[in-house]
């Protein structure tokens, strides 16, 4: 087996040049293994202008930043990232390796996994360490089986949802160096235009609170008062499939395992009856509560507070009620 | 001119099916589907649907690529019809796809592949409903040296590339690549079509080969790199404390003073 060596994190940077939620929640995990299997943990930053978001990343716990700063990384372009990262992580095999279950994790990680020959689980929930052995825990079946899989590669790679591990408080800096290697000169690929259809204020996979709408709502004028009420909240709308499919939520809203998978500290499922495909995106909330008219509804089963009623009747009072109590 | 398409399509579960039909056996470390039919994965309904719809503006060769144990020809019968041109199956007991990692799917796959004749696109979905992973395409694509786009909402050739909307989590971005490339899709693309009776009629007369493990030259053994150790039954029941009150309206009030009595905001 080659000589692995470090717990090393792919971080994101997202609005304001300040590392992704996701990204300090990573460093918190790898510092936790690190800490059991006596390793040390370095971050990894690309990017087009990232030294001050390295700068800042130092300051949350990680022993090392390395950064690769290159006009040609402006955009995410796989081709570009793997030509970069694969010599890098031959030259210095990380034992592990993680990234966040992100649009760019899940793109970015199996092309690197395959060039590296590198056993990879995607989505994972819980990361533990069991002798010399790293376990990793995901849903299957839409979530309806938990698999903990291990890896038989000397190199570790995982992709870990949001909300899983804990962010670290900022701390000293840590030393911040540039990445030896090189970008490649091309790419296959060559992106066109990007077209921004939902602002990421408070994207819906780091949202705190997530109240999402159902079939039950009937029309888009429900999900305004759905808005009013995330707004109170500080939190983001969600809908399951039916409100996207008919229209009345933005695809980009859509909780479930077609669509985004959420862990909000509270789920607020209006008029949802809790579908195993709805179930699989938000099953790891930390509080639920579903209003829904129907007393039989599944939803019940897995809500911690419910009020059975038509939300026509509850919303208005309940979301009344929450300004009252957030403005005290 | 047509290009040659190759869309791989996986057998699994029905997602749609109640939990209750998904029944874990924790000694053999697998999940068996109760009462509930095998489908086409959804995502891979999908990419079949972006591939009749490149068929019908700009031509195509479409073959639809499946690979495990004990495949169901009425499946894949009804997903021919929809529009493929051709089926190409390779079924053994050692495909089982409760025992294949990515890994050694991918390279099941991509010697497959080898043996379906000269292809211009592959599509495949972006996960399957089964394991989720998200792996096999982009793994595929890394095997055969051929680039690869994620996450299509659309998938069109133009001047013998493919052009890819690419959904982001706040929008999409336009990505092109020279052909052969390979395309995951995504949902957004749109429902599998349904054939007609007369297409189903006509399905049946259409080529399909059916490959054993000795004609692919591969064997499953050792091609994978991730191993279940545990599999259990997820706990999501909860207790609900259900709030009532003389109206809806009190109800509602007193959910928001539940909520912050109970320090949850």
């Amino acid at each position: 087996m080659a000589d692995t060596q470090g717990i090393y994190i792919l971080a994101e940077i997202g609005e304001a040049e300040k590392p992704t939620a996701v990204t300090l929640e990573l460093i918190g995990l790898g510092r936790d293994l690190a800490s059991r299997l006596g390793e040390r943990v370095s971050t990894l930053v690309l990017g087009a202008g990232v030294r001050e978001a390295a700068q800042e990343l130092a300051l949350y716990g990680p022993d090392e930043v390395l950064f690769l700063d290159d006009p040609a990384l402006s955009r995410y372009d796989p081709e570009l990232y793997v030509g970069a990262l694969v010599p890098f992580l031959e030259s210095r095999p990380p034992r592990v390796l993680l990234a966040g279950h992100t649009s760019l994790g899940q793109d970015l990680f199996p092309r690197l996994a395959f060039s590296l020959d590198c056993g990879l689980v995607t989505d994972c929930v819980a990361l533990e360490v069991d002798g010399g052995d790293i376990l990793l825990t995901r849903p299957i079946y839409g979530g309806n089986a938990i698999a903990t899989q291990k890896v038989g590669t000397s190199k570790v790679m995982a992709t870990v949802r949001a909300r899983v591990g804990e962010a670290p408080q900022p701390s000293s800096a840590a030393a911040v160096t540039p990445l030896e290697t090189a970008v490649p000169a091309s790419s296959r690929l060559s992106l066109k235009e990007r077209e921004v259809l939902q602002s990421r204020e408070c994207p819906l996979e780091e949202a705190p609170v997530v109240v999402s709408g159902g079939r039950g709502m009937g029309g888009e004028d429900g999900f305004a008062q759905l808005t009013e009420i995330a707004g109170i909240l500080s939190g983001a709308v969600g809908a399951s499939r039916p409100p996207v499919d008919s229209g009345w939520a933005a695809s980009t809203c859509q909780v479930g395992i077609t669509g985004k998978v959420v862990a909000p500290d509270i789920y607020i499922a209006v008029a949802i009856s809790g579908s195993t495909q709805h179930l699989s995106g938000m099953g790891e909330s930390g509080k639920i509560v579903a209003i829904n008219k129907d007393p039989d509804a599944y939803i019940f089963k897995v809500a911690d507070y419910g009020v059975v009623g038509d939300w026509r009747q509850v919303l208005p009072s309940f979301s009344a009620a929450l300004r009252e109590i957030m403005q005290e | 001119m047509a290009i040659n398409i190759i869309v791989c399509a996986k057998q699994v579960p029905d997602p749609e099916g109640p939990p209750s039909s998904f029944e874990i056996n924790a000694e053999e470390r697998r999940v068996t589907a109760r009462g509930i039919p095998p489908v086409i994965n959804p995502f891979d309904e999908n990419a079949l649907e972006a591939a009749i719809r490149i068929k019908e503006t700009s031509g195509a060769n479409i073959t639809l690529l499946s690979l495990g144990k004990g495949l169901s020809k009425a499946v894949i019968l009804k997903a021919v019809a929809a529009g493929a041109d051709a089926s190409l199956l390779v079924d053994a007991e050692a495909l089982d796809a409760a025992l294949l990692d990515p890994f050694a799917t991918a390279r099941l796959l991509a010697a497959a592949i080898g043996k379906a004749g000269p292809f211009d696109l592959i599509l495949c979905g972006r996960q399957a409903a089964d394991t989720n992973a998200g792996m096999v395409g982009l793994g595929l694509a890394q095997l055969l040296g051929i680039p690869a786009i994620t996450l299509a909402q659309k998938v069109e050739i133009a001047d013998g590339r493919v052009v890819v909307e690419r959904v982001l989590p706040d929008g999409y971005e336009v990505v092109e690549a020279p052909l052969p490339a390979l395309v995951t899709v995504s949902g957004e693309v749109g429902d599998l079509r349904y054939p007609s009776l007369q297409a189903i009629k006509a399905g049946k007369a259409l080529p399909q080969t059916v490959l054993g493990l000795a004609d692919l030259g591969v064997e499953p053994a050792g091609l994978g790199r991730v191993e279940t150790v545990r599999l259990t039954a997820p706990s999501r029941e909860r207790r609900c404390t259900l709030v009532e009150g003389d109206t809806p309206e009190e109800a509602g009030r007193k959910l928001a003073q539940l909520l912050r009595q109970e320090k949850v905001i």
